[in-house]
This record gives C-alpha cells, sequence and structure tokens, in this order.
C-alpha cells in the first residue's frame, strides 16, 4: 500500500475531532475611508477538548475573530465578507440570525473581559442564569432554578443559593466572572469561547479564574478558544496558539513550540517583550536624599447617612503608611485593587485630606495655604494610566505639553513653544507633530506626551499611577524603556504604582506591597521578588502567571480569596501592621 | 428610608415656603391693584381705602406676608378676593379635572414617546429613525394652542368625533389629554432615543445576545429596565412644565380645572387665588420629584437612597 492510498483513512478518522472549523475567513469593518479589513484569510481547526490560544495585540483581529464566531459582529458596519465557520455541519457564517440564536449560549458561549459591565446590573444573578438555561430548554422555573444553582456551585462560588437573589453590584468582580462563566458553562456548550476572561482581575483572582476554567474543562471537555493579549496565560492554559497581527494569521503551533522555537520576527519580538520576573537588572542602591518622606500618613474617608448625614463608616483607605523615595530611585507600590496604592498617589499631590506627614522636598504638605500648594506641585507631577482620558482631544498637543509651564507662569510663548518641541523630541515623537491632537497618535505615543508634560516643570518626583498597564507588551517595553533612560538624564525619582509584579520587578529599585490601605512588606527589589517573606507577597508572587510552558507551578489553594472590607464603623481601627527589619532594611509586617 | 423620607419632606416644606415669598412679593411689587379691580371703576376714593383696610392691604408687605403664612399653616388659604368662596374651596373643586387631565396627559406623553424613542433606537439612522426625530422636533416647537386648536378643528368641528370643550366623559378628556400627550412626547421620546441607543451598547446586551436570548427579550427586559431610568426623573421634573402648559389648554378646551381658575384670577388680580394655585402646583412638582426619587431604586438596585 502507497502512503497516498493511506491518507484518506487517516484524514476520514481524524475529522470528527474537529468541532469547529474555520478556513479563510475575512471580516471588513466598511468606514468614510472604505471597506478596511480586520481579519483577512484566517484559517483554524478547534479539536475537541483542547484550549486553542489567539493571541495577539490590540488590533489583532482577535477580538473580532470571537465576535464572527458567535455571530455578533456589530452588523452592518462589520461584517464577514468571506470563508466559512464550519460547526456541526453548518456554516455559521452564512445563518440567520435566527438560526444563529439556538446555537449560541446552548453549544457555543462566551465569557468577556469586563465582568463588572457585562451582567445587567438591574437584575438579579439567578435571572439572569435561569433565562439562559431557558432560553435553550424547555425546562420549568423551578428545574432552571435547580440547574442555576448547581452551575454556581460549579465555579465554586460560596453560598449559591444566595447568589441566585443578589444582583451583580454586590459581588466583586471575581464572583462576577464566576458568574459569567457559570452562565456559559450552565448548558454545557461544545465550544467556550473566553474573551480575555482574567485581564481585568487581580492578579490573585485570576489565578482562581484561570485554575476554574482549567478545572471545568477536564470536567467537561469543553473545547476553549481564549483570546488574549498575555502571554503567561498562554503558557499556562493553552494546548496550541495562534499569534495574530493586524488581521492576519503570523504564526501558529503548539505552545511547547512557539515559546521554545518561535519562527516569525513578530513571535519573537512579542516574547522578548514580554515582561519577566527575575530579569530585571541588578541595579546599584541608591543612596541620594529623599525627595518624598511620608510619615504615619492616614487617609480615611467617611460615609455619611441617617437624617442629620452623622458619619456612619470609615472608609481606611490608607492606613498608618511610613516610606521615602529618593532623588533619581524608582520606587514601586504594588497591590491589588482597593488597596489604597492609588490614593498615596492622591495624597501626595495634595489631592486627598490625610493626617500624618508627607513632605516633599523637605517641606511638609499639611498647612500649606493655595500659592505655596501650588508651587509645591511644580515638584511632583503625575502620569495616569489612560491617556486617552488623560489629554483634552480639543487641544493640540504642543499646548498640552507646555500647559503646565503656562500654569506656572515661566517662560514666554515662544519659550514654551521651544521647550514642548524639545521634550517631544526626549520622548521620542516627531516635533514636527506638535500641533496635532491626541487623537492622530497611537496610545504609546499618547502615553509618551504625557510623560513629555509631567517633565515639563522638571519635577522631582514623577508618579506613575499604573502608566503602563494599558498599553500592548511591545510598547510598554519601550516606554519602560523610555522611563530609565530619562530617569538617568534627569534624575528624576519615580513613584511607581502596579499591579503587574513582572513590569515592578523589571523597573524598581525599591518596593512596597500594600494591603488594605496597609504596607505589609518594604525592601529592595532583590528583597522583595529574591526573598518575600510576608504570605501576601508570596501570594502575588506566586499568582503572576509565567510566560513558559516548561514552567509547572505547584497548585495554588483553591478557596477564593476574598479581600475583606476596609470599611469600619466610626472608632473601630483597623489591625495595625507593624514592620520589623529583618536585616538590611527589609521591612516585613506582623500584625500587633 | 424613614430618615431620608423626613429629610425630604423637610425640604420639600423650605421650597414651599420659598415658593410662597417669592410670589407673594412678586404680586406685591406688581403694579396692578386688586382694590381697584374689587371696587370697580366708579368707587370713591374713600371706598376704595375702606376695601384696602378692610383686606389688610394697606399694611406693610411682612405684616401682609406674615399674616398669610399664619393662616397658611393653620390650613386656612383665604378667601377669593371677587367671588368670596374659600379658595381651598375653589381648589378643591377644580383639583380633581386637572388632576384626571394631568394623569390622562402623562399617559399619552409616555406611550407615544417611549414608543418612538425605542423604535427610533432600534432603527437607528434608517429612514423611520429620521422621520421620528423629525417629528419629536415639531412637536417639541410646536405653541400649544396651535395644536389644541388644530386637534379641535379636526376631531371636533370636521370630524365630529369629540366634543368641542367641557367636562364630564371620558370623549371629553380625549383632546385635550392628547394635545399634551403630543406636545410632551417630542422630549421623551429624544432622551427615550439617546438612553437606548446608549443601552444596547453596552456590554451585558452583548452577553444577553451571546447568551441567545430573543430580539424581544433583549429589548423589553434587558434594555428597557435600564433605559428608562433618566426618563422617569424626567416625568418628575416635567410636572412643572405641565402646569404651565395647562393653563392655554384648560383654557382652550373649557376644562374646568385650576388652570382656568389661576388664568381668571391672573386677569382680576385676586391675589388668594393665585396663591393658592402658585402652592398647589409647586406642591405637585416637589411630590412629583420626590415620587420619581422613590420609584427609581425601584428599578435599579443601585441607587440607595441616602
Amino acid at each position: 500500500m502507497t502512503l497516498a492510498e493511506a491518507m484518506p483513512t487517516t484524514g476520514a478518522a481524524t475529522a470528527p475531532d474537529f468541532v469547529l472549523r474555520v478556513e479563510g475567513l475575512c471580516v471588513f469593518a466598511r468606514t468614510e475611508q472604505g471597506l478596511k479589513p480586520l481579519v483577512q484569510d484566517l484559517s483554524f481547526d478547534l479539536r475537541k477538548g483542547e484550549t486553542l490560544a489567539i493571541a495577539g495585540e490590540s488590533g489583532s483581529g482577535k477580538s473580532i475573530t470571537s465576535l464572527a464566531i458567535m455571530g455578533l459582529l456589530p452588523q452592518p458596519a462589520v461584517r464577514v465578507t468571506g470563508g466559512s465557520i464550519r460547526f456541526g455541519g453548518q456554516d455559521l457564517a452564512g445563518l440567520s440570525d435566527p438560526a444563529l440564536r439556538t446555537i449560541r449560549g446552548d453549544r457555543i458561549a462566551m465569557i468577556f473581559q469586563e465582568p463588572m459591565t457585562s451582567l445587567n446590573p438591574v437584575m438579579t444573578v439567578g435571572t439572569q442564569l435561569t433565562e439562559a438555561i431557558r432560553a435553550h430548554e424547555p425546562v420549568g422555573r423551578s428545574e432552571a432554578r435547580k440547574r442555576a444553582v448547581e452551575a454556581l456551585r460549579a465555579v465554586r462560588l460560596s453560598e449559591p443559593e444566595r447568589r441566585m437573589g443578589q444582583y451583580p453590584h454586590e459581588l466583586s468582580g471575581g464572583m462576577r466572572q464566576r458568574v459569567m462563566i457559570a452562565m456559559a458553562l450552565a448548558l454545557r456548550p461544545e465550544v467556550l469561547i473566553a474573551d480575555e476572561p482574567t485581564t481585568a482581575l487581580d492578579v490573585t483572582v485570576q489565578r482562581e479564574v484561570l485554575d476554574l476554567l482549567r478545572d471545568l474543562q477536564r470536567d467537561l471537555g469543553t473545547a476553549i478558544i481564549l483570546i488574549t493579549h498575555d502571554m503567561g496565560v498562554v503558557a499556562e492554559m493553552a494546548d496550541r496558539v495562534i499569534v495574530m497581527r493586524q488581521g492576519r494569521q503570523v504564526e501558529t503551533a503548539t505552545t511547547l513550540d512557539i515559546f521554545a522555537r518561535p519562527q516569525a520576527d513578530y513571535t519573537q519580538a512579542l516574547l522578548a517583550a514580554v515582561p519577566r520576573m527575575g530579569q530585571g537588572a541588578e541595579r546599584p542602591p541608591v543612596t541620594t536624599e529623599p525627595v518624598a518622606r511620608l510619615t504615619d500618613v492616614v487617609v480615611r474617608y467617611p460615609l455619611r447617612g441617617g437624617l442629620l448625614g452623622g458619619i456612619t463608616q470609615n472608609v481606611h483607605a490608607v492606613e498608618h503608611v511610613s516610606f521615602d523615595i529618593r532623588k533619581g530611585e524608582t520606587f514601586a507600590l504594588v497591590g491589588e485593587s482597593g488597596c489604597g496604592k492609588s490614593t498615596i498617589a492622591k495624597a501626595l499631590v495634595g489631592l486627598a485630606p490625610h493626617q500624618g506627614r508627607i513632605e516633599i522636598a523637605g517641606q511638609a504638605l499639611q498647612g500649606l495655604d493655595a500659592p505655596a500648594l501650588k508651587a509645591m506641585r511644580r515638584k511632583v507631577q503625575m502620569v495616569f494610566q489612560d491617556p486617552m482620558a488623560a489629554l483634552n482631544p480639543r487641544t493640540k498637543v504642543g499646548d498640552l505639553i507646555s500647559e503646565p509651564l503656562v500654569i506656572h507662569g515661566i517662560g514666554d510663548a515662544a519659550s514654551q513653544r521651544a521647550k514642548s518641541a524639545d521634550l517631544m523630541a526626549r520622548v521620542g515623537l516627531e516635533t514636527a507633530h506638535l500641533d496635532r491632537y491626541p487623537h492622530e497618535f497611537s496610545g504609546g505615543q499618547r502615553q509618551r506626551i504625557c510623560i513629555a508634560r509631567a517633565l515639563a516643570l522638571q519635577p522631582d518626583l514623577i508618579i506613575a499611577d499604573e502608566s503602563v498597564s494599558a498599553l500592548d507588551v511591545s510598547v510598554q517595553a519601550r516606554v519602560l524603556e523610555l522611563l530609565r533612560a530619562l530617569q538617568a538624564e534627569f534624575s528624576v525619582a519615580y513613584l511607581f504604582i502596579s499591579h503587574d509584579m513582572a513590569v515592578v520587578d523589571n523597573i524598581s529599585d525599591r518596593v512596597g506591597v500594600m494591603y488594605l490601605g496597609q504596607i505589609v512588606e518594604l525592601g529592595t527589589r532583590a528583597q522583595i521578588f529574591g526573598n518575600p517573606q510576608h504570605p501576601y507577597t508570596r501570594r502575588l508572587i506566586n499568582a503572576v502567571p509565567i510566560p513558559d510552558p516548561l514552567q509547572k507551578r505547584a497548585t495554588t489553594s483553591r478557596a477564593s480569596s476574598e479581600v475583606p472590607s476596609p470599611l469600619h464603623p466610626p472608632g473601630r481601627q483597623p489591625e495595625r501592621v507593624i514592620l520589623r527589619d529583618i536585616g538590611a532594611g527589609h521591612l516585613v509586617g506582623t500584625v500587633s | 428610608m424613614a430618615a431620608y423620607l423626613l429629610r425630604r419632606l423637610i425640604q420639600s416644606a423650605l421650597i414651599l415656603l420659598g415658593v410662597s415669598f417669592i410670589t407673594f412679593f412678586l404680586l406685591y411689587v406688581l403694579p396692578a391693584d386688586p382694590v381697584r379691580q374689587i371696587a370697580g371703576r366708579s368707587a370713591t376714593a374713600e371706598t376704595v381705602e375702606n376695601i384696602r383696610e378692610q383686606l389688610g392691604l394697606d399694611k406693610p408687605f411682612i405684616v401682609q406676608y406674615a399674616r398669610y403664612l399664619g393662616a397658611l399653616v393653620q390650613g386656612d388659604m383665604g378667601r377669593s378676593y371677587l367671588q368670596k368662596t374659600e379658595v381651598a374651596e375653589l381648589i378643591q373643586s377644580r383639583l380633581p379635572a386637572t388632576l384626571l387631565l394631568m394623569a390622562g396627559a402623562i399617559f399619552c406623553e409616555l406611550v407615544l414617546g417611549l414608543t418612538m424613542g425605542i423604535v427610533a433606537a432600534l432603527w437607528r439612522g434608517k429612514a423611520l429613525d429620521q422621520t421620528l426625530m423629525v417629528t419629536s422636533f415639531v412637536t417639541v416647537s410646536a405653541p400649544q394652542f396651535v395644536v389644541s386648536l388644530l386637534l379641535l378643528y379636526i376631531f371636533a368641528v370636521k370630524l365630529g368625533w369629540f366634543p368641542i370643550g367641557g367636562y364630564g366623559t371620558f370623549a371629553h378628556l380625549v383632546l385635550p389629554a392628547v394635545t399634551l400627550g403630543i406636545l410632551g412626547s417630542g422630549w421623551y421620546s429624544r432622551m427615550m432615543r439617546s438612553s437606548m441607543v446608549d443601552v444596547l451598547r453596552a456590554d451585558y446586551i452583548r452577553t444577553a445576545r451571546a447568551k441567545g436570548l430573543t430580539r424581544a427579550r433583549i429589548v423589553l427586559r434587558h434594555a428597557l429596565p435600564n433605559a428608562i431610568l433618566p426618563v422617569i426623573a424626567m416625568i418628575g421634573i416635567d410636572i412643572g412644565v405641565f402646569m404651565g402648559g395647562i393653563v392655554v389648554v384648560e383654557s382652550v378646551f373649557g376644562w374646568p380645572g385650576i388652570g382656568q381658575l389661576a388664568w381668571q384670577a391672573i386677569q382680576r388680580v385676586d391675589i388668594p387665588i393665585i396663591m393658592g394655585v402658585t402652592l398647589v402646583s409647586a406642591f405637585a412638582i416637589v411630590l412629583g420629584n420626590l415620587l420619581a426619587d422613590l420609584v427609581a431604586p425601584l428599578i435599579d438596585p443601585r441607587i440607595r437612597l441616602r
């Protein structure tokens, strides 16, 4: 028997293994400039029970691909213009909406990035779950309810019965994403599309949700298409990977091969840009004088209620935090959402009323009058997370960059413009683009504009509050590089606030780990990442997905880790963390 | 909740106090003299002064206001200068008609406005949407008397489907209620449309579609309750606008409500009636807003009253 004769048999034997087969998929958007390709000639197969990751940066077409499979493209502006999506003997690309509706949610289900907005705020969790079940199966109310409770139990939500009657705003982000997963898997679909399912979650919650997805897949045999930008998540979850860029497939291989032997230049560049823990260059200790010093800083917000509007509870946002930031140093604050790291940034620029003492360049912030506070602000500048929101869309970037100079009355119009041009060049933008508007720049370029604006007053300290979190990894790597270069040039100090442990490991000199408004561990980068002492620090570091499929992690405890509330009635204090020096300035917290 | 209600009621009382003061002051400085209206043209100066003294209108402003307020707190709104009847009695006899008209008008307004808004949002950018939005613009800008006369002419005079004016049966209610409804529907349809368009773009609508729900369920069960919230707040505010419109419409259709009462009183500078009608209207507006605020948390559980 020849090889040619044997081929068809193998082909026929493997064919039923495919649950979904995409061939030559093209998606176009109708814009004012004509048709714009979003996805071009994309082909892939999804096998039973496997996890296929579609990885890529923003604009790669990965989310559009998932919406095309679901038939959820924003028609008629965006449409499938070619190719087929074969599923169960049908071509989804050619199906009418009513026909697709019987498949959607029943045989192909989807979970989305934003658990905070993906559930209807005015309907109970129970209603939203049961309606999904009853949309596809002829079961009564009580039977649907029973199955909904089972589904909630399967995603390991505590007190599933009580959750049924709760509204989404009563649940945390992680719990909401569990509800979304319960909703998607209640009908045991053959395919689950997970579009950035953990991107909006804190890293420890991400860990739990990824573990949950993996366990459920093992139990139910669901095939998963995982859409993600995070190569760490890819390495941990996927069997195979498709790397996409600008609507086209760049490379496809098994996860092991992609990480071990990336073929395409783009894949290699993408993997090189991924921040990894333990790769930060060793930096000499910074021993200069401090530019900012916080001593026992407390920020509390009162919640009022009752007839006379008395204080019923206090939000203990920041509790007894002390640290200093030295000239030319990068001090990182890490912690999960709500831990108080951004509140500290606000307090530093005088935007949050605080107790305790904050000194900027040796001068206390408290008790300053308005002109003195304004002068003080010259020394501290901020760069925020979302550059588009931080730049006035109707102002030219040249004017945006020179605005701090105008506010503080420094120089005349000509010198201000010259300064803008100079700063544009310093952050790697073309000076010819001074008269353009923010929307004419890409996300990374906009963040460079924000950095240029922060530099205009030559501050002692720049507070970077999640400044690189919204950027694609390749852009992120270049912006981090820029921040380092500017620090060397201007010897400016950074307060780098981030939830991303790998980025922090790469850029910081010293790190403070925050939990529930208090610092639980503080030390040099090497001390925190090389010798983490506090259990919370360890949990944070362990939770970070590692972009290396060969590295098998120890299974973490599967218990849900809801953070306790920072709300306390007046007069009640949260338990105070006492920091002890365990040698060489490495401070570790213990509860008093 | 109880604390919230109590605080809102105290606020409402303060608002009514402010309204009473401003209205009383405006009527005081008005060049028109109520005593002249009562006494008639041929009255002697002596008669005029007698009446003035009798009514206490010769006293300083602050004394007059204090007297009025003192009586008002005891539930006495005074007597009409011309009809010699208790103002409270007059308003009591007229109020049911106005409330009936208001209910009918708000019903028409909502049915017309919300339907137009939802349909326009679902067919956004299509010819149907544009037609509806032009229509809503016309209704928003059309003067009340033009619309009322037009409807009166077509449906009462030409077709004879409804009575020309008056009060008593359901048929009497239709034309004035529809007139007010059409005039108000433009605002509601525009607001509903933009609110609905926003909601239809929301992530949870995408989730609902991903679940495989029918279009009808997505629109009615998922989108509508979210989209209607700003509209509910508007109903509360709208009662104020409505009180202004009712004066014209009640006059055109001969509807015996407080709008007509106010219109007559203004012509004759019958201060107690003007004060009474103003306070009742202000009370209705305050109450409407309070009700709108109380209904909102029933629809959106995230809204907490405090």
